[in-house]
């Protein structure tokens, strides 16, 4: 079977999450990689240097320079002549692209899959990983995306796979791209982190979260996360809230503090090796999924745990 | 111009779904059912949007049980002008597409607001699916839109932060939870909206073939993570930590 990965990368460099769908993919077949971008040819040389990869597609245009979903669809559907499969990363970028690739190619996606069954057969969860579906495809191409905690990261190096250019059909006229912020990350990045320490509604603030959480995440090199009440109330950015609709996580530790345990808070981490909670309510069903609960105040556990580590 | 807002029937994202001990599916049977949360974004948005003057009507289509009647009459008491049902069962996210791709071209709308993602099927497809099966483009994760003359501003929830894109109209816009903070229905717009005109269809008034792509073999539970132990002070948890390598 012939698999297409389509990377996530910033033209310079390709994307961790790029990397989960490379072993995605190579339980599936032959494994070449799209890289689509402007000036991308470093990402392409990452691409190529994976672990696993056959051969790397790199399409240089200028109308894929920020991967505009109308103008980069029609050239993976293009490109899907020749495979049998195409994988996305389960990420904002991959979701945006990925369903107008299987629309075009009149195919129904598989969203979010957890792993591969068969060829033609894959687990995915639904209602907030409530449950978990076992789904078989009876399309003739499958358009799939990738939960990234879900499979172990490929190797970045050891690769040495060919480099071939490709062109897809340019600006399709429809939309332009405006501008972007983007936060910069002074601790680690929340889907690669091996620790991570969330906050909920219970910081009061944005001063009061970050004086109260940051410090303990720098005492133990994790990243910083939060529950959608603590991202509503504006303590911190949106990128920073862990659920069914925030990022998917499963560090090796995940610490919640003042966090009650909603199911759409538990679907983006009950997968983590080790949960944490601290809560002053000992009934919060946080307790009920986590290994280790501490019932108390936070602005005294915290501050204290901080100061023993 | 008019506003399209599909609208899904869910379960309530307050109530925990239960797998069926058959694993055939999840049980809807006697549970709550609402309009699927990033839905009522959507219906706010495309209302603000009218009483901005931007938007002259606007239209919520379901497709759905007839049951899915009561999640279009909550659109219409919210505000919407009048309502559309096409009769079907667990139609997927390409058949839902194909369907809302022919009311366009019906409608002629200006913008589609759509949820990002539809809570039980956590899909995360439609609106893209619709923008490709259109030709139209796309702004997906909306937590800002702006309309000016023939295009729309729409900044979108990215991973790290956001992205500003320019659209041309007619343009699919899905919500992200941020867009805005939809209105309740005050007692009186309900009893207005039962009023309010809701038409029914089914697939072959539109010559769409909805018939599945995607078999599901079986519905599990999750692997059930069971409650740990409860440490009595900082200093234990400080020495469990350790023990597991950290600190
Ligand atoms: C469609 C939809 C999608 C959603 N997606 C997400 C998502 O992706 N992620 C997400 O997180 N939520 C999501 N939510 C929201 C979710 O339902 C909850 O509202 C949210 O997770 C609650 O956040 P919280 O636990 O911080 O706040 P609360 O539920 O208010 O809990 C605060 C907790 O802090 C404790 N506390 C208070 N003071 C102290 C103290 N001094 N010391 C110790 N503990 C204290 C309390 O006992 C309580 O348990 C979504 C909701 C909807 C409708
Ligand atoms: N059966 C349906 N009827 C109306 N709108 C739908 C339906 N299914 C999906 N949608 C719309 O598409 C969005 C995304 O759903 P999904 O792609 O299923 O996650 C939802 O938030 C709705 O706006």
């Amino acid at each position: 079977m012939a698999v297409l990965v389509y990377a996530e990368h910033d033209n310079a460099s390709l994307k961790d999450a790029t990397l989960a769908v490379v072993t995605a993919a190579a339980q599936l077949g032959d494994v070449h990689v799209l890289v689509a971008g402007n000036a991308c040819d470093a990402a392409a040389q990452a691409a190529a240097s994976v672990a696993g990869v056959g051969k790397v597609l790199v399409a240089n245009d200028a109308a894929f320079a920020n991967q505009l979903a109308e103008n980069v669809a029609p050239l993976v559907s293009g490109l899907m002549a020749g495979y049998d499969a195409v994988l996305f990363p389960a990420t904002a970028h991959g979701k945006n692209i990925a369903p107008r690739v299987a629309a075009l190619l009149d195919v129904m996606q598989i969203s979010d899959i957890l792993s591969v069954e068969a060829a033609d057969t894959f687990t995915r969860p639904i209602y907030a990983g409530n449950a978990i579906a076992t789904v078989q495809s009876t399309d003739a191409k499958k358009v799939i995306t990738v939960r990234g905690t879900a499979f172990a990261k490929a190797d970045a190096a050891g690769g040495s796979a060919a480099v071939e250019a490709v062109s897809g059909n340019g600006d399709a006229g429809l939309s332009s791209f405006v501008g972007s912020e983007i936060a910069k990350l002074e601790r680690p990045e929340l889907t690669a982190a091996k620790i991570i320490v969330s906050g909920g509604r219970a910081l009061k603030d944005g001063p009061t979260f970050e004086s109260t959480i940051f410090p303990l995440a720098d005492k133990l090199g994790a990243a910083v996360g939060a529950s959608r009440a603590a991202v509503d109330a504006g303590y911190v950015p949106n990128d920073y809230q862990v659920g069914q609709t925030g990022k998917i996580v499963a560090p090796e530790i995940y610490i919640a503090v003042g966090i009650s345990g909603a199911i759409q808070h538990l679907a983006g981490m009950k997968d983590s090796k080790t949960i944490i909670a601290i809560n002053k309510d000992e009934d919060a069903p946080i307790f009920q999924v986590a290994d280790i609960g501490l019932v108390g105040d936070l602005f005294n556990v915290v501050p204290e745990l901080t100061g023993k580590l | 111009m008019k506003i399209l807002v599909p609208v899904k029937r869910v379960i309530d994202y307050n109530v925990k779904p239960r797998v069926k001990p058959d694993g055939s599916g999840v049980d809807l049977n006697n549970v709550k059912m609402s309009m699927n949360p990033f839905d009522e974004i959507a219906v706010e948005e495309a209302l603000r949007l009218r009483e901005k003057g931007v938007a002259t009507e606007v239209i919520a289509v379901s497709v759905g049980p007839e049951k899915a009647q009561e999640t279009l009459r909550t659109a219409l008491a919210m505000g919407a002008d009048r309502a559309i049902l096409v009769v079907a069962e667990d139609v997927e996210p390409l058949g839902v597409a194909k369907l809302l791709a022919k009311i366009m071209e019906e409608e002629a709308p200006g913008l589609v607001i759509l949820g990002k993602q539809a809570i039980d099927d956590d899909s995360n497809q439609t609106g893209q699916m619709l923008a490709a099966l259109s030709g139209r483009p796309q702004g997906t994760f909306a937590s800002a839109v702006e309309v000016s003359g023939d295009s729309v501003s729409v900044t979108r929830e990215v991973d790290g932060g956001s992205e500003t894109v320019s659209l041309k109209t007619p343009a699919i816009v899905t919500t992200d939870l941020r867009l805005n903070e939809p209105r309740y229905a005050s007692l009186p717009n309900i009893m207005k909206a039962k009023s309010k005109p809701l038409v029914q269809k089914t697939p072959a008034d539109y010559g769409v073939d909805v018939s599945p792509r995607l078999k599901t073999l079986k519905v599990n539970e999750p692997p059930v993570r069971s409650a740990g132990i409860k440490v009595p002070d900082v200093d234990t948890l400080v020495a469990k930590l350790k023990e597991m390598g950290v600190a």
